[in-house]
């Protein structure tokens, strides 16, 4: 079922550059558990597309299936919304992005439904850096069905039933890099501070942008014998730096804080600051991120933040050379070389 | 011995190797008796293979346009040792076996009930080409050439069509014609030229074209206006796609910046190709995906979503011998009811069923219509021995002031009018619903696609009277559609008769054969070609009408005899098999006999009980 969110609002909520309230950018009151951290997330996409001033209907949102996927309905109410079969989000958003390059395309997805049953089109989106910002609700384990580890579930780890998982985990931004991604970045559902730049560079990136963020399963697996819980997260986690995000329209003056050690323009402007906590991370190089993941598992830690970004990132539009019109918006006339060619083609085949 | 002797009419059959570049050389000999005005037929018999095995190509002459198999061979060209004890056996007596002399031929295979005619092809291309690949090209071009003159083919034809095909090659042109000049001088020198069997220039072909059906397919998808294409390489559709992106490349390309109005993107598998052409369609894109059974099987899935969420879907299924992986290289239309009810859940599939390559392109072209009128996957079902064979067809036309039919959907000034929008609300009571595409509309219009159930406005409901309502609207949807697919064509018996057969696709030409042979024998048929599923009206009538009706096709299981039981509830008794599995194509004789068989008061084994008593045994 689908609740409403009352519509009435406070009269003095900030609206951003389109004259758009936060309400603007909200869906359905959501059906999840209460303090599911995929509920923390939907809020920061809600916030990031309101600051960012994205036009609400200019997005499309896309998802597989589990309880992740069903989060596009929490958000984003203006949008066209699509929750595909599971696993498959990837390939229909690439065929929605081919046909129409000029949306923002935002899928939702879980660690069932990428690293298990995604996992082939997970790869092969990432191969060819298709032009969307990729999140990954990552709480180790199978909410719908009731808390079977999922695939990214640690070794050693044990949820709600104390069955502790034998089997290594996959690492979904080791993976991504492994796979050639563009922008790789991980975060906590628990940290709004750091996932709203996070989501708002993603936006930016023009190519594949990876945020896989652990959002602690409040039903399943936030016990303590769990790394996906609230409490290991918190402890564990170690943050390649920080972020500020600053949009194109924005005075870089005003918020920035000094010492940023790297200062990225991005595709459409905006330019990101970088404040570096891991000092053995470059994240412009992506044998320095492998490492530096590596090196933080090793420690038993979960690195955080910005891990991995490709400045000269071509997108799969870029690299299919198709035309700058969205190809959904060609009309007959350019698509239908009407029957004169069919006459010589006949010749030809007599 | 009884020479067979037939002027315009005969089958002859290359033995070569793969491979070793012998499918331009047929090709030419298949397109110079066209060119004469003959009416041909060829087809390739291949291996799931890239070089060193054995393969042929069929080629059937039949001055009356006969077009389907025959059955029997009455010509051989052999240059492939590896065949040659089963290529000679199969020539009918009377024929003709022709090979490579340079080694002598084992005794052991000499018929006495055929003409042996050698030609040293080897020795002369030792002879006359030092370069290995040389000697290997023009040994073909050689035969082509001794042909020529056994047949009595118009050499100036042959010379005139190697000018076309190396058009802007101009450097091949002649050492090609000296190739063809040799085998031509040495079969005049050595034999009676023609032998018994010979072509005569006749017009019987009018303005029809020689093309394989991908090819039309690809050229269909392009008058469709489809701009992307999403697929998983897969014999025998890969070409579908080839041909798409061969005339994209010349038509699609934008003459202000040299950019593509097209994207194509090979998959990692065939569940994301259709989820591709899934995505496209739903964002307002016109897409499309080729594929064959086994990629049709993993498709289920999506298309049980594009069914329920009613998303436009376009599928072209190039069939092949099954199952699994089955005979790869060789024909069947054995997806009948995969492709009907793919998917799990109720689900229901509109087929289309081309069988000739005016109607791949046309029925191509009306794809794309369909689905976005019907916002429901349509999935073509065409086969091997259409897609990758050169068929003589109608050529393709394009009506210039056809418009596309877009289908159902609101713009940003219809939102504008509207009050409020439902995305599954039936407003027009044709049970198709308006729809959006995504970013049309700054407030309006905006819903949540989904293949789970949900009410009216497209909101997740698990309330068992909306899933209901939904599902029986989709049936009454069913039957709207039955007014937009191909009508069937119905051919009528010069005798009236309460007998009929019955056939889609490529089972046409030899269907329509066998029916020309039984009238002679006394025998009269009606015949009706089914186009499309789900069966229009005139389908159910013309069953009612006949007391019985033989339903031929080219599957073990009588799948499109069990769709019309399914759908129609006739009885059993009424419809007859008439079937071909071995993955060639049906043949006229094949089909004579099994409905001789049939008839009261011969004797009738039903075919399984004599699949089950004697294996397949002889039914070709």
């Amino acid at each position: 079922m689908s609740y409403q969110i009352p519509k009435f609002r406070h009269p003095d909520l900030p609206v951003n550059d389109l004259g758009y309230t936060k309400a603007a950018y909200e869906g359905s009151i959501s059906t999840l558990c209460a303090g599911c951290g995929h509920d923390s997330i939907s809020g920061a996409l809600v916030r990031a597309c309101h600051e960012l001033s994205i036009e609400p209907h200019k997005i499309a949102k896309l998802s597989g299936i589990g309880c992740s996927s069903k989060t596009p309905t929490y958000f984003l109410g203006k949008s066209h919304g699509f929750n595909s079969v599971h696993g498959r989000m990837p390939s229909v958003v690439t065929g929605a992005a081919m046909a129409n390059r000029d949306l923002l395309y935002l899928g939702v997805s879980g660690d069932g439904d990428t690293a298990s049953i995604g996992m082939g089109q997970f790869a092969h989106v990432i191969r060819r850096n298709l032009n969307m910002v990729y999140v990954v609700m990552n709480n180790g384990c199978y909410g719908l069905t009731k808390g079977q580890d999922s695939a990214t579930a640690d070794e050693g780890s044990a949820g709600k039933k104390g069955d502790v998982n034998p089997f290594n985990a996959i690492d979904l931004c080791g993976t991504a890099l492994q796979m050639g991604a563009t922008f790789v970045a991980r975060s906590f559902s628990g940290d709004k501070d750091q996932l709203e730049p996070l989501i708002k560079a993603a936006m930016s990136h023009r190519g594949f942008a990876l945020i896989d963020v652990i959002s602690p399963c409040v039903t399943f697996n936030n016990t303590p014998a769990s790394t996906k819980s609230y409490e290991f997260v918190r402890d564990h986690a170690e943050a390649t730096g920080t972020v500020d995000f600053v949009p194109m329209r924005q005075e870089i003056t005003t918020s920035s804080r000094p010492g940023a050690a790297h200062e990225v323009t991005m595709h459409d402007g905006s330019v990101l600051r970088l404040y570096e906590d891991v000092d053995t991370l470059n994240p412009f190089d992506r044998r320095s991120a492998m490492m530096a993941l590596m090196d933080q598992q090793h420690e038993g830690n979960i690195l955080t933040g910005l891990i991995y970004l490709d400045k000269s990132s071509r997108d799969l539009h870029d690299v299919l050379e198709t035309s700058h019109r969205p190809l959904n918006q060609l009309e007959e006339d350019e698509l239908c070389p009407g029957n004169k060619m069919l006459v010589n083609i006949n010749a030809s085949l007599r | 011995m009884k020479r067979l002797k037939s002027v315009n009419d005969f089958v002859i059959k290359f033995a070569n190797v793969n491979g070793t570049g012998s499918a331009s050389a047929n090709n030419l000999f298949a397109k110079a008796l066209f060119r004469m005005g003959l009416p041909v037929s060829p087809k390739n018999i291949f291996p799931s293979n890239i070089q060193g095995l054995p393969t042929w190509y069929e080629v059937r002459v039949s001055e009356k346009g006969y077009l389907g198999r025959r059955g029997g061979v009455d010509i051989i060209l052999s240059v492939n040792p590896q065949s040659m004890a089963q290529d000679i056996r199969e020539i009918e007596p009377g024929g003709y076996f022709i090979y490579d002399n340079t080694k002598p031929l084992d005794l052991r295979l000499v018929r006495n009930d055929i003409t042996v005619i050698g030609l040293p092809l080897t020795r002369i291309c030792n002879e006359k080409y030092q370069d290995p690949r040389q000697r290997q090209l023009f040994k073909n071009v050689i035969y082509v050439g001794a042909l020529a003159a056994l047949l009595d083919i118009d050499f100036k034809v042959l010379t005139d069509l190697v000018a076309d095909q190396f058009k802007g090659k101009e450097k091949l042109i002649l050492p090609n014609i000296k190739a063809l000049e040799l085998g031509h001088q040495y079969a005049k020198d050595n034999f009676d030229c023609p032998i018994g069997i010979r072509v005569k220039s006749v017009d019987k072909v009018g303005d029809k074209i020689l093309l394989d059906g991908n090819t039309a397919l690809g050229l269909g998808a392009i008058y469709g206006g489809a701009t992307v294409a999403a697929w998983y390489p897969i014999t025998p559709s890969t070409s579908v796609v080839d041909a798409f992106e061969k005339y994209a490349r010349r038509v699609r390309i934008d003459p202000g910046t040299g950019r593509r109005n097209y994207a194509i993107v090979q998959a990692e598998d065939e569940l994301a190709a259709i989820g591709m052409v899934i995505g496209a369609s739903w964002n307002g894109a016109r897409a499309f995906t080729a594929t064959s059974g086994p990629g049709l099987s993993l498709m289920s899935e999506f298309l049980g979503l594009a069914y329920f969420a009613e998303i436009p879907t376009v599928l072209f299924d190039v069939q092949r011998a099954g199952p699994s992986t089955g005979m790869p290289t060789r024909t069947q239309q054995s997806d009948v009811l995969a492709a009907a009810y793919a998917s799990h859940g109720d689900t229901k599939h509109v087929l289309l069923f081309p069988s000739t390559p005016k109607e791949c392109f046309d029925f191509g072209a009306a794809s794309f219509d369909l689905a976005e009128r019907l916002q429901t996957p349509i999935i073509m079902l065409t086969d091997l021995d259409l897609g990758m064979n050169d068929n003589m067809s109608e050529p393709l036309e394009w009506d210039d002031s056809r418009e596309y039919d877009r289908g159902k959907v609101l713009s940003e000034a219809d939102l504008d009018e509207m009050e409020s929008f439902g995305r599954y609300l039936d407003s027009d009571g044709d049970a198709i619903c308006y729809r959006t595409y995504p970013g049309a509309h700054p407030e309006k219009g905006a819903f949540f696609t989904r293949g789970s159930s949900r009410d009216e406005q497209a909101v997740y409901t698990e309330k068992g009277e909306e899933y209901e309502r939904n599902m029986l609207r989709l049936l009454q949807k069913w039957d709207t559609i039955k007014e937009y697919v191909p009508a069937p064509e119905i051919i009528a018996s010069k005798e009236p008769t309460d007998m009929a057969v019955l056939y889609f696709g490529t089972t046409e030409a030899s269907a329509r054969e066998a029916v020309d042979y039984l009238a002679q024998e006394g025998v009269a048929l009606d015949a009706m070609r089914v186009r499309a599923f789900p069966f229009n009206q005139e389908v159910e009538d013309f069953i009612d009408e006949h007391e019985r009706v033989f339903v031929i096709e080219q599957n073990r299981d009588a799948q499109l005899r069990t769709l019309l039981m399914a759908e129609f509830e006739f009885g059993p008794d009424k419809l007859k098999s008439v079937l071909c599995f071995d993955g060639t194509p049906i043949s006229a004789r094949n089909i004579r006999k099994q409905i001789l068989e049939h008839l009261p008061g011969n004797n009738v084994t039903p075919l399984h009980r004599k699949v089950r008593a004697n294996g397949v045994g002889e039914r070709a």
